[in-house]
Formats: C-alpha cells, structure tokens, sequence
C-alpha cells in the first residue's frame, strides 16, 4: 500500500481498512482467479441464505432441499478448482 | 394602535383564506401520481416543545406521567443544559509542571533510583551470567541487606531515642554536649517525617476504591521508622561501595543516568560518615559530605547552597560534574545551571527575562520605522528628567562586583528578533535552561567527527528527543517516527539511558510528559523482548504515573505496564518487581501493588495467581503479605467484574489474612474483600461464604480503623446476598455500627453511613426494623449542625438519607427534618433542604399530610428568604421539587409566595434577582394546574417591566421566566399582549450575552410558531434582520433555535420577504454565517413548501461569485435532505443546475452538488426518478479520481446513494471496466468503490456478476443460474 503522507491518516484511509476487514473485497492486486473464486463462493452462500432459490433449485436438478444445500457447501470448498500457477515476477 | 390591529386582523384573515386555499388545493391533486393520502408529516412535531412534557395532555395522564417521572433518574441529570458543548474554557490550558501540583507523597516518586539493567536469564541461556551482570539473586540480595540495615538503624535510632530520654531524665551530664550533635544532626530528619504524617494522615485512608487515592493504611510510618524518612536514598549501596578510580570519567560519559546513582552515594553513608562529621563546626543537615564533594572540581562542598534544602537536590547531578556544563568556568550564570537551582528560581528567571525583553526601551531605529520621516521632531530630554526605576527591578539586576548605585541598562543586541525563542545549531528546538544538563552535549558541534559511533548514536538519540520533547509538531512527528523505526538499531540501553532520566527530570511539564512516555511506547513495540533487562527501570519511572492525580496519565501507565509486560513476559516482570514487594518504603509497595495489577490484567489472573497465592502466604515479611494482598484490591479495582471467574480463588488467596497478627494486614485484607465484592456486585456472593464468618466475628473484636476496613467489606457484600440472608447478616451488623454512630473519628462516621445505607438498601431489610431500631439513634448523631460543614459528609448523610426514605417513605423522613429548615445555620438548612429535595422527587408528595405541607411551606419560604449564599442552587431546586410535587395543593400558598417572589425581583442583589426569576420558570406549570391565571398574568407584567434589567445573567433569568408564562397561559391570555412584548424583545437580541439569547430567541421562536399573527409582518422582518447577527453565536443551541425561528417567521409572513434577506446574507465573508443561512433557507423551503423557494434559490445560482453558488448548493443539500420523499417532485428542475455544478472547475462546487445529488437520491429511492438519477450518475462519476479527501469523500457518498436508488447492479456496471484496467492508481480506485459496494449490497450482486470465460484447469461458470423449470 503506497498511500501519500497526506492520505495516511484521513477517512478514506480508515474507509479502507474497514472495508479491508470483509472476507471477500477486493484490493488492485487481486487476479482474475482470486475474484472468481469470491464470487463463487458469494454466490453459493447466498442460494443458500434463500430459502426459495434453494427449493427452485431442487426442484430442478430433482434433489431434496438438504441435499442440495449439502452440495453448495462442499462446492464452496473449492469453487473453481486448484489455483493456477502463480509465474514468480 | 388601531392601525396595527387593522393590520394583525388582516393577516390573520389571510391566513385563514390562505388555509382555505389550502384546502381546497389538496382535493385536485392527483392522489395516486402524488400520494395526497395522509399527511407526509403526520405523527411528526410541527413545532417544538418547550417543556419536556406535552401541556394539551389532560390532567390524569399528566399526573400518571408526573409520577413516572419520579422513578426515573434524579431531576439533575434531566436538566442537562442544551447546546452544552463545552464552550466556556478558552481551551487552552496553561503549561502546567507535574511537581507543582503533586503532594509530598507523590513527590516521593523523585526519591526512587532509575537501578542499573539486571541480567535477562532467557537471553543468555543456561550460561552463568558475567559476575559484572545483576541478576536476580544479587537484588534480592541486596534487598535483604537493605532490610536488616533498616532494621539495624532502626535499633540505633529507638537507643539513641532510649538515651535521649534518660538523658534528658537525668540533670545535666557531662557528655550532654557530645550528644547533642547527634540530636541536633537527627531533628530535621525526625521534623521530616512529621511533616510526612500529617500529609499521609490527611490523605484519605479509605481511598483504595477510588483509582488515584493511595491507600495510606501503611503510610503511617511505623514507631521507631524516624531515621529513614529518606529511605530511598540509601539504597542500592552496593554500587557505592566500590568506588573505582574511573568513575568520574565513567559518569561523565552518561551524564544524567550515572549522576543520579553518585548524587545518591553520601546520603547512603549518613550513619557511617557520622562520627567524620565531629570535626566540622556546622554540619549541613540532609545533604551529608560525600566522596564526591571532595573532588576539587566541584563547588557544592564549600558553600552549601540553598536549593540543598530542596530534596530535589540530593541526587541531580549538580553535585557530581557533568558533561559540557562542567567544561566551562564556572560563572554565576552557569553555576545555576547545576541544578542547585529549584524549579521555581528557573520559573521566575525565565519571567523575569521575557518581561526584561518586552519592556526594553525602544531605541532610535524602531521609532524611526514606526513613525513618517517628516513632521517629528526629536526633542532633547529636560535638565530635570530622572528615569523611574522600580526597586523591585533593580534588585533583580545582575549586581557587579563595583556594586553601581544606579541602574544601567545592559548592553544587549538590538537586531535581535525577541519573540522568536533563540535558535540552537542544526536546526534543534529551543532548550529551556533545565534542558541543558540533559541536552547540553548537543551544543558544542564541532567535534561531531571525533566522536565514535557509540557516541554518534547517542547524539543522535539525544537530538531526536529533544525534538520530541520541545519541537514544533512536525519536528516532532518525524522524530517519534524516526525512533520508533530505528529502536532496535539503536538498541534498548542507549535509547533507556537517555529517555528515563529525562522523565526524573523534576521540572518536567505534562506535555512534555506525556510525548516521553509516547515515545517509550512506541519504542517498547519495536524492541520486545530486549527490554527485558531494562524492566525495573521502565517501571521505576513508569509506576509514579499509576496515582498520579490526572486521568489521563493513569490511563498512559496502565498501558505502558501492560505493553512492557507483553514484551518481556511474566517471568521477567516478576523478577523485576519481587523485590520490590516486601521494600522497606510503603511508596515502592503501593506503586509496585498497583503495577502488578496492570500486570495481571495484560497477562490475566490465572497466570499470577500462583505467585500471588505465595506472596499473600509470606513468612518472612509482613510486607509481602501486605503487597500481595493489595495487589488483589487493584486487581478488583482496575478490572471490575472480570474479576468473576476468578473470585473463588482470589478470595482463598486472602482470607487468611483477616486473621494476621498484623494489624494492616488484617486491613488491606478487609478492604480487598470490599473491593472484590464492588467489582463483582450483584453476584459471587457463593465465593464469599468461607469469609462471612470471620468478618462478623471480627466486628465484635476490632476496634479504630480496623473495625471500618471490616465494616466496609461487609458493607460491600450484604448487597450480594438473598433478602433471607441479607436481613439475618444486617441485624447482626446494625448493633456495632448503631454502636459506632457515635464515634468521633470522621472516616468512621463516613464508612458507617455508607454500610447504612448499603444495608437499608437491600431487599429483605424490612421498613419497619429500619424505623424502630435505626432511625432514632440515626437522627439523633447524624443530622446535627456540624455534619453540613464537610463536604463528603454532608453527600453521604443525604445519599443515605434518602435511601432511608426511600424504604420508609416520605412521611417519617420529611417529618423528622421539617423542622429544622428555620434551623439558625445556613449550611446546615441547605443540607435539610437536599435532602427534601431529593427525597420528594423520588417519592412524591402524596404521603405528606395537612400538618406537615404546611410546615414544609413554611419551612421552604423561610430557607429560601434567608439564604445568604447560595452557588449550587440547592434552594431553588428543592422550592421547585416541592412546589411542583405538591401540584393542586399549593394553591393556597401562591399568593403568599407570589408575594416573595415579587419582593425578590426587586431586591437590591443581583443573584436574589435572578433566583426569583428563576422559581417562576420552575412553579409556572403548577401555578397554571392551581388555576392562577391571574396572578400569572400579573407576574407577566411585573417581568415585562424589569425587561430594563443590566444585569445579563439576570435578563436571561427574566427572559426566562416569561417564556415559561407564556407556554402555559398561551399566546391569546398572555399579559402583557404579545403585540407589546415583542416589539420590547427586538432590541434585547442585539444583547451579545449567550444565558440572554439563549432565553430570548427561545421566546421570540415560540411567539413565531404559535402566535405571529399578534404581531405586524413589519415587526417580523425587523426581527429577521437582528437573527441574522445570531447565526453567528458561539453555542449551537441558540444558532439551531435561529434557524428555526426563520422557518416559523417565513410560515407566519410568508418566504418570499425572509428567503430575500437570506439569499443576501450568502453573500456575506464568514463561512459559518453563510453555513447557517444554507440551513435556514432549507428549513424555510421545508416550512413553506419548496416550489416557494426553489426558483428564486435556482436564480441566485446565476450569480457569479463562488459563496453565492456554493451557498446556493449547499442550500439544495440540505433542502434535499430535509424534504426526502418529496424531493421527486424537484429532481427534474433542478438536474440541470446539479449538471453544471458537477462539471464546474471549481473543487468545492463538485462537492456540495455530489453531496446534494447523496441527499436527492436516498429522498427519492424506489419513487421512480431512476432517468434522471443515471444522468447524474454520469455526472458524479468523473469525479471519482479526485484526491482531495472532502471531495472524494462527498463523491464515494454520491454513489453509495445512488447504490440505494438504483441498485447495486448498475454501480457494478460502472465499476467493471476499471477493476482490471491496467494502471494501478485506477485499480485502486476501483477497487475501492467495488468493496463499498460489496459491503453494502453483496447478496444483490450475486445475479449480476458478469460470466467469466473458463481457464485451462479453472471453470468460472455458474450454472446453477441457467437453471430452468
């Protein structure tokens, strides 16, 4: 974080910091994969929260509600896979 | 007159057709486009109340409420003044030096040596440390010496006394004249420690419960203590003892640590050196010959000086030489540098030179610069004249050694900038003479070559402190930062040897203080775990700040123990102050109880407790038992109820020590219990059980202060019990403190009046018990005359009073002190009078009786009339509380009170004045509920007539009281008519005293919300000019009343007349009036409807001058944020002016449109404005690069708004082209808004993420949201 000696200390700074405590923001150095993996992840988690989203859900894919909640959780173990090979910069 | 009367029956048939109007409007609205349903401002306050309680109540609920109302908190904490924010300090405090205000007892914290750095077991392994390392054995060793030489002095000195005694018995022996030295060598000793015990003594002894008190059970020395009332001074011997050649040279090179330990050397000899002294014929009393005095160099031995009596002076290094200072000749001036000086001769030195300087004479150039060059004259000055010279100036010139008899002036250099403090070399801060010693190796820079890199360092350390000490804020900013990064570069021992002894320094202010124990935080951060062998002295300077009397400083040692005992472990922390638990000085074990506390509590209680539990169990020393059972009270104290789950154990750890064969153990071990059972209230009454039984026998045995400490602890834990036990254990109790209520000593009267009213206060104590067998002997010791005269009795006598009351009623309490309200002693009548107050408010009225109201109004009015003084107004508060308790039944007694009131506004002073005024405001609502309207009426007159009143505090008081006539008579019955009255209060809003415009714009708004149409609209304009002045008051109260005040006038005679004089007052320099104006302009839109004042603000915004336009925006702001909802009807019309501000160079016009376009979208969410929202958007969105912080600010706000308006779907939108984008400075942007965006909405962004395409081995397809049935 290379932050001027004029932003260390103002709002938007602790604006940042706060926002930073929130698993699943972002900062200028996140990469495609990292951002998918946090949409996913939103994304399973609020299905979840829905009750009726999860209920469509089962009726579509013809499972029990529970079953289908079980599989959004375990996807949300690894949503997208193993992450790529970082290239060492 | 009929004139006016012709006007005010035309407006108000105006506003009647105007209403009309209204209605008639209302019917073709379209209700479905413009929801003409209810009223938007339906449920909400149209005006503002005057009193708390609204007066259209009928009278049962009002009388239900009224009684509600006593069981809320005390009528005090309800009459908070509004507005209140503190205006009344300049908010500059002077510098204030810690020692000035600091008592003996806190000054003893000069006396303690900084010790030398102990060994650090965990760096050095299993090696055996260098036998040049302190370790742990050697302090305790040296301890145990210390004590059995204290022991041994305290043999010499009780001998001696033995001697003295039989000597004095036995008529004149021969060797009288040999002893007498001894004595006459020993009395400033003995005079010493009696001027310690009154201090201790007077000093509160039951203190512990209060943080900063200092638990003086052990301050009393004990008998035979006489010889070491300067104990600390000899400690630390060993270091004396071996006087190695080097060691000047040794204490030059760290000049303040080394000085303070050979300054302390001779005074650690005083009974050895004695018999030496035989030979000198006056032999100075505390400061003894030492080794050091003999050294050539010095000057202290010859001629003792003044500042020795000082204790100061025993150990700064004035003595030994030091540093730069010494290298000189020593002049006069410079021989005051070393430290023979006291703090107060450096304040008057320092004075006296600033007042030299401002005073100096003016010389010829000056005055030629001040004055043109043509048409003066310089006259020569007449044969006679004779300069005047104070004597008092003339003795404080230096003297020459010619001894010249008439003052001259100094020669001095005339180029000279005088009120710039003289600049030091390279750029360091200006160093106050008492500096020097310190910082005085700084000044001779030229050898900075020469030196090594040891001490370059610290140079180095020395010139960053100095700057953190006594430079400007940057300076100091960049100083703190550049020690804090290079604490371990520098390392724990030079940076410590440097920064300790400056905090000693004993003319150290709080400021300065403060920034130096910032800085040791900071560095204790960096360095951790290599603090370790600097913990004892850490704490030696830290602990002092742990009672020191200011908050603050309490707080900052508290932290600063509990980082150091983060960095440096439990382990660590303990070697470090086990010594110090059983010193000979009760000044070391309160501070080290209080340290180990912190401890605990940074490290938590079970990890102490062990150590503990062997502390409180020490056979050797009592004063250990007494250490480890005190830090057990601080412990309570400092952690509250988180005490709990570790009661049981803390209170098994003490409970022997109810039982100790030493009287103060037995105490401390009390007051902990009380301490432990406060922390823990309302439960662990379980975990007291095994203590119950020694505590109620213990009463019946003890006797003095011990019997209080048990007292209090059971006081503590009756609360705690259930009402079977509480009721037992209380009837147990009563009979001893029945026994003690008439004991002499004033902490027992306090402690037993506290145990009172802690047992009468829990629930299984009956009335009826409390009646028979407390209340007779209560009465009869307490409520006498010389209880009122002390301020802590005479709180306690009322707070236990009225928790009587409050258990048998009013009746038996008010009855029994009724009588004494004619009492002949003023303190005494006020304290019956609190009392009654309080008891009153709490209860009401409705047990008093005929007989006793009559006595109580009798009583009342008599107090009242013959209060002499009277600052707290405790008269006046409790006349209130009782007249308004009583409600209907005064009536009787109005007139006669009238009738005194009406006496006192007419008195001669000031204060009985306005305190007549002032029960008006208090008895006006009961007067209305007595159905005394005439009388109010009368009263009106008679305040309108001392309308005239010069006295500020007074008018404001007067002002006052009309207002309060005014609310409930109500505008149509008010006498005088408000179309006199009104015209009398323009004037008084010019008065610039705030108690005055605070009443007074009270009044005037109220007259403008209920009763405008009284007045000619040309009255009310004259009246918006004078609140335009107002918007400038210093206190936000009357500036928001203000600001109301417009909105009623412009409902009352209509906007466009007030909206003309605001919009020229936007024009005017200062930013709060035009902040202010902003505001009451949307407040007259919000008022009067905003298409009333929309156009003509819109026209204003052509203006072209940047007040004017930013006022314009601001307005539209503020107007948006208070019409909400209604904004949807205005977005439209005003879209093209946000659009041109938003694009406008000007910074601050993007600003305050961002901000207005915030307002308008959270107003109009979901009211389907989503066109002309986008477009904004569009707008704001540029803006989002702008660094300065209120812009961006107002700019991330503006989104967030729209956020809420249109969703977070469409902010997405906007953000996806710049999460990736290749410049990171736009990324971060980006970023940012994402996650406030995130935070405030992520569920909503789950449907809208965009689709990412698949990788090789990474699939970021979401399938589930194809999903289709």
């Amino acid at each position: 974080m290379d932050l001027k000696a004029s932003d260390r200390f103002n709002i938007n700074s602790q604006l940042e910091h706060l926002q930073a405590k929130y698993v699943g923001t972002g900062h200028a150095d996140l990469n495609r994969f990292e951002w998918a993996v946090n949409i996913q992840r939103d994304s399973y988690a609020s299905y979840i929260g829905h009750y009726p989203i999860l209920a469509y859900f089962a009726v579509a894919e013809n499972e029990s509600i529970g079953r289908e909640r079980y599989n959004f959780m375990q996807k949300m173990l690894m949503p997208c896979g193993l992450p790529p090979e970082r290239d060492e910069d | 007159m009929d004139n006016v009367d012709a006007e005010i029956a035309k407006a108000q048939e105006e506003r009647r057709k105007m209403e009309e109007v209204a209605m008639l409007t209302s019917v073709t609205f379209d209700a479905d486009l413009y929801g003409g349903g209810p009223d938007r401002f339906e449920g909400y306050e149209r005006s503002i109340a005057v009193n708390e309680e609204e007066e259209e109540q009928d009278g049962d609920t009002r009388e239900l409420a009224r009684r509600m109302a006593s069981f809320t908190g005390p009528k005090s904490l309800k009459e908070i003044p509004r507005g209140a924010e503190g205006e009344d300090e300049s908010g500059f405090k002077k510098p204030q030096r810690i020692i000035d205000r600091e008592d003996d007892y806190r000054r003893r914290r000069l006396q303690r040596i900084i010790s030398p750095e102990r060994n650090d077991p965990f760096a050095s392994g299993e090696a055996t440390p260098d036998p040049s390392v302190r370790t742990y054995a050697d302090v305790m060793r040296e301890q145990a010496l210390q004590q059995k030489k204290e022991e041994v002095l305290k043999e010499i000195a009780k001998k001696k006394e033995e001697e003295k005694n039989k000597a004095a018995a036995e008529p004149a022996p021969a060797a009288q004249k040999r002893r007498n030295r001894w004595d006459q060598s020993q009395e400033p000793d003995g005079g010493a420690a009696k001027k310690a015990k009154p201090s201790s003594a007077s000093s509160d002894w039951d203190a512990p419960d209060s943080t900063p008190g200092i638990g003086r059970w052990d301050a009393t020395p004990t008998p035979g203590r006489v010889a070491d009332s300067t104990p600390s001074l000899s400690r630390r011997n060993r270091w004396d003892e071996t006087p190695t050649p080097g060691r000047l040279a040794d204490s030059d090179a760290t000049p303040a640590a080394g000085g303070v330990t050979p300054g302390a050397t001779p005074a650690g000899m005083t009974w050895d050196a004695t018999p030496k002294l035989s030979g000198l014929a006056t032999p100075t009393p505390k400061r003894q010959r030492s080794r050091w005095d003999e050294t050539p160099a010095t000057m202290g031995s010859a001629t003792p000086l003044p500042g020795a009596a000082t204790p100061a002076a025993a150990f700064t290094p004035g003595v030994t030489p030091v540093g730069g200072v010494d290298l000189a000749t020593p002049t006069p001036g410079q021989l005051n540098l070393r430290g023979a000086m006291t703090p107060e001769q450096y304040n008057l030195m320092r004075w006296e030179r600033d007042i030299e300087e401002r005073n100096r004479p003016l010389t010829d150039e000056e005055l030629d610069t001040m004055f043109p060059q043509e048409g003066y004259k310089i006259l020569d000055p007449p044969a006679s004249y004779v300069p005047i010279r104070t004597p008092a100036r003339k003795l404080l010139a230096t003297p020459t050694p010619m001894g010249t008899p008439l003052y001259s002036i100094p020669e001095e250099n005339r180029g000279q900038q005088f009120d710039v403090p003289k600049e030091a070399p390279g750029g360091l801060p200006f160093m106050k003479q008492e500096d020097y010693q310190y910082f005085g190796a700084l000044l001779n820079e030229e050898e900075e070559e020469q030196l090594s890199p040891e001490e370059q360092k610290e140079r180095k350390i020395m010139k960053l402190l100095l700057k953190v000490k006594n430079g400007t804020p940057p300076q100091r900013k960049t100083a703190l930062r550049q020690l804090t990064d290079k604490a371990r570069e520098f390392g724990a021992g030079p940076l410590f040897n440097k920064i300790l002894p400056l905090l000693m320094q004993p003319t150290l202010e709080d400021q300065e203080r403060h920034l130096l124990v910032k800085v040791i935080d900071r560095v204790l951060y960096k360095l951790d775990e290599l603090v370790r062998p600097f913990v004892h002295k850490i704490l030696v300077v830290i602990e002092p700040l742990l009672i020191d009397e200011d908050y603050y400083a309490r707080v900052e040692g508290r932290e600063i123990i509990s980082n150091l005992s983060k960095a440096a472990g439990l382990a660590t922390m303990i070697a470090a102050m086990r010594p110090d638990i059983d010193n000979i000085d009760e000044y070391v074990r309160n501070t080290t109880a209080r340290a180990f506390s912190v401890v605990a509590s940074a490290l938590g209680i079970p990890a102490l407790l062990p150590f503990l539990k062997a502390v409180c169990q020490s056979k050797k020393s009592w004063q250990a038992r007494h250490t480890g059972i005190k830090i057990v009270q601080q412990i309570a104290i400092l952690m509250g109820c988180a005490v709990l789950p570790h009661l049981r154990s803390l209170v098994e750890i003490i409970e022997h020590g109810l039982s100790d064969e030493n009287q103060k153990v037995r105490t401390i071990t009390a007051l902990s219990l009380a301490a432990l059972a406060e922390a823990a209230a309302p439960y662990g009454i379980e975990s007291f059980d095994s203590v119950l039984k020694p505590l109620w026998k213990g009463i019946r045995s003890h006797r003095g202060k011990v019997l209080a400490a048990f007292l209090k602890a059971i006081g503590f834990i009756i609360p705690l019990m259930d009402a079977v036990y509480a009721s037992y254990y209380t009837k147990e109790v009563m009979i001893i403190l029945i026994r003690e209520f008439q004991s002499p000593d004033e902490e027992m009267k306090k402690i037993v009046l506290k145990v009172v009213k802690q047992c009468v206060s829990t629930e299984g104590v009956e009335a009826d018990y409390i009646r028979n067998d407390i209340l007779p002997e209560f009465f009869r010791n307490f409520w006498v005359r010389r209880m009122a005269l002390d301020r802590r009795n005479y709180k306690q006598l009322v707070d236990t009073t009225v928790e009587i009351a409050n258990k048998v009623g009013v009746a038996d309490i008010v009855g029994r002190i009724v009588e004494d309200l004619k009492d002949e002693s003023e303190p005494y009548r006020r304290m019956v009078m609190e009392t009654i107050e309080k008891v009153v408010a709490n209860l009401g009225a409705s047990d008093i009786d005929a007989r006793l109201e009559e006595l109580l109004i009798d009583g009342i009015l008599y107090a009242f009339q013959e209060q002499t003084s009277d600052d707290a107004n405790v008269m006046l508060n409790g006349f209130g509380a009782v007249v308004n308790s009583l409600g209907q039944r005064v009536k009787p007694y109005l007139p006669q009170i009238c009738g005194t009131i009406k006496w006192r506004l007419n008195n001669k002073s000031a204060k009985v004045r306005q305190q007549a005024a002032d029960l008006i405001a208090r008895i006006a609502i009961v007067m209305k509920q007595c159905k005394e309207e005439q009388l109010m009426g009368h009263l009106g007159v008679v305040l309108y007539e001392y309308l005239g009143e010069e006295y500020p505090e007074v008018l404001g008081s007067i002002l006052g009281a009309l207002k309060a006539i005014v609310n409930v008579i109500g505008m149509t019955k008010m006498t005088p008519p408000i179309k006199d009255l009104l015209p009398r209060l323009t004037p008084i809003l010019k008065n610039r005293h705030e108690k005055v415009q605070e009443n007074c714009i009270d009044l005037v708004g109220r007259i403008a919300d209920r009763g405008a149409e009284f007045v000619p609209a040309r009255e009310w304009m004259r009246i918006c000019f004078e609140l335009l002045e107002m918007l400038k008051a210093h206190k936000k109260g009357i500036r928001r009343a203000t600001v109301n005040t417009f909105g009623y006038i412009a409902k009352a005679i209509g906007p466009q007349d007030v909206l003309a004089t605001l919009l020229n007052n936007l024009k005017v320099q200062e930013r709060q009036n035009r902040v202010c104006t902003t505001v009451a302009i949307a407040i007259v839109a919000e008022t009067c409807s905003p298409f009333t004042v929309l156009p003509a603000l819109m026209n204003e915004y052509r203006v072209p001058e940047l007040n004017v336009q930013n006022g314009v925006l601001k307005s539209l702001s503020f107007l948006f944020e208070y019409i909400g909802e209604m904004g949807k009807d205005y977005i439209y019309a005003v879209t093209p002016l946000l659009e041109d501000a938003l694009m406008d160079r000007d910074l601050v016009h993007r600003q305050t449109a961002a901000s207005a376009v915030k307002h308008m979208a959270l107003g109009v969410a979901g009211l389907g404005c989503e066109d002309a929202l986008v477009h904004l958007l569009n707008y704001v969105w540029p803006n989002i690069f702008e660094t300065s912080p209120h812009v961006i600010n107002a700019v991330m706000e503006a989104i967030e708004g729209m956020r809420v308006a249109l969703g977070a779907a469409v902010i997405l939108n906007y953000c996806l082209q710049g999460l990736f984008h290749p410049a990171r400075k736009v990324r971060e942007v980006y970023w940012k808004i994402y996650n406030s965006l995130y935070i405030g909405g992520q569920d909503a962004l789950v449907a809208a993420y965009p689709t990412l395409e698949e990788e090789a081995n990474n699939f970021f397809s979401r399938p589930e949201l194809a999903m289709f049935v």
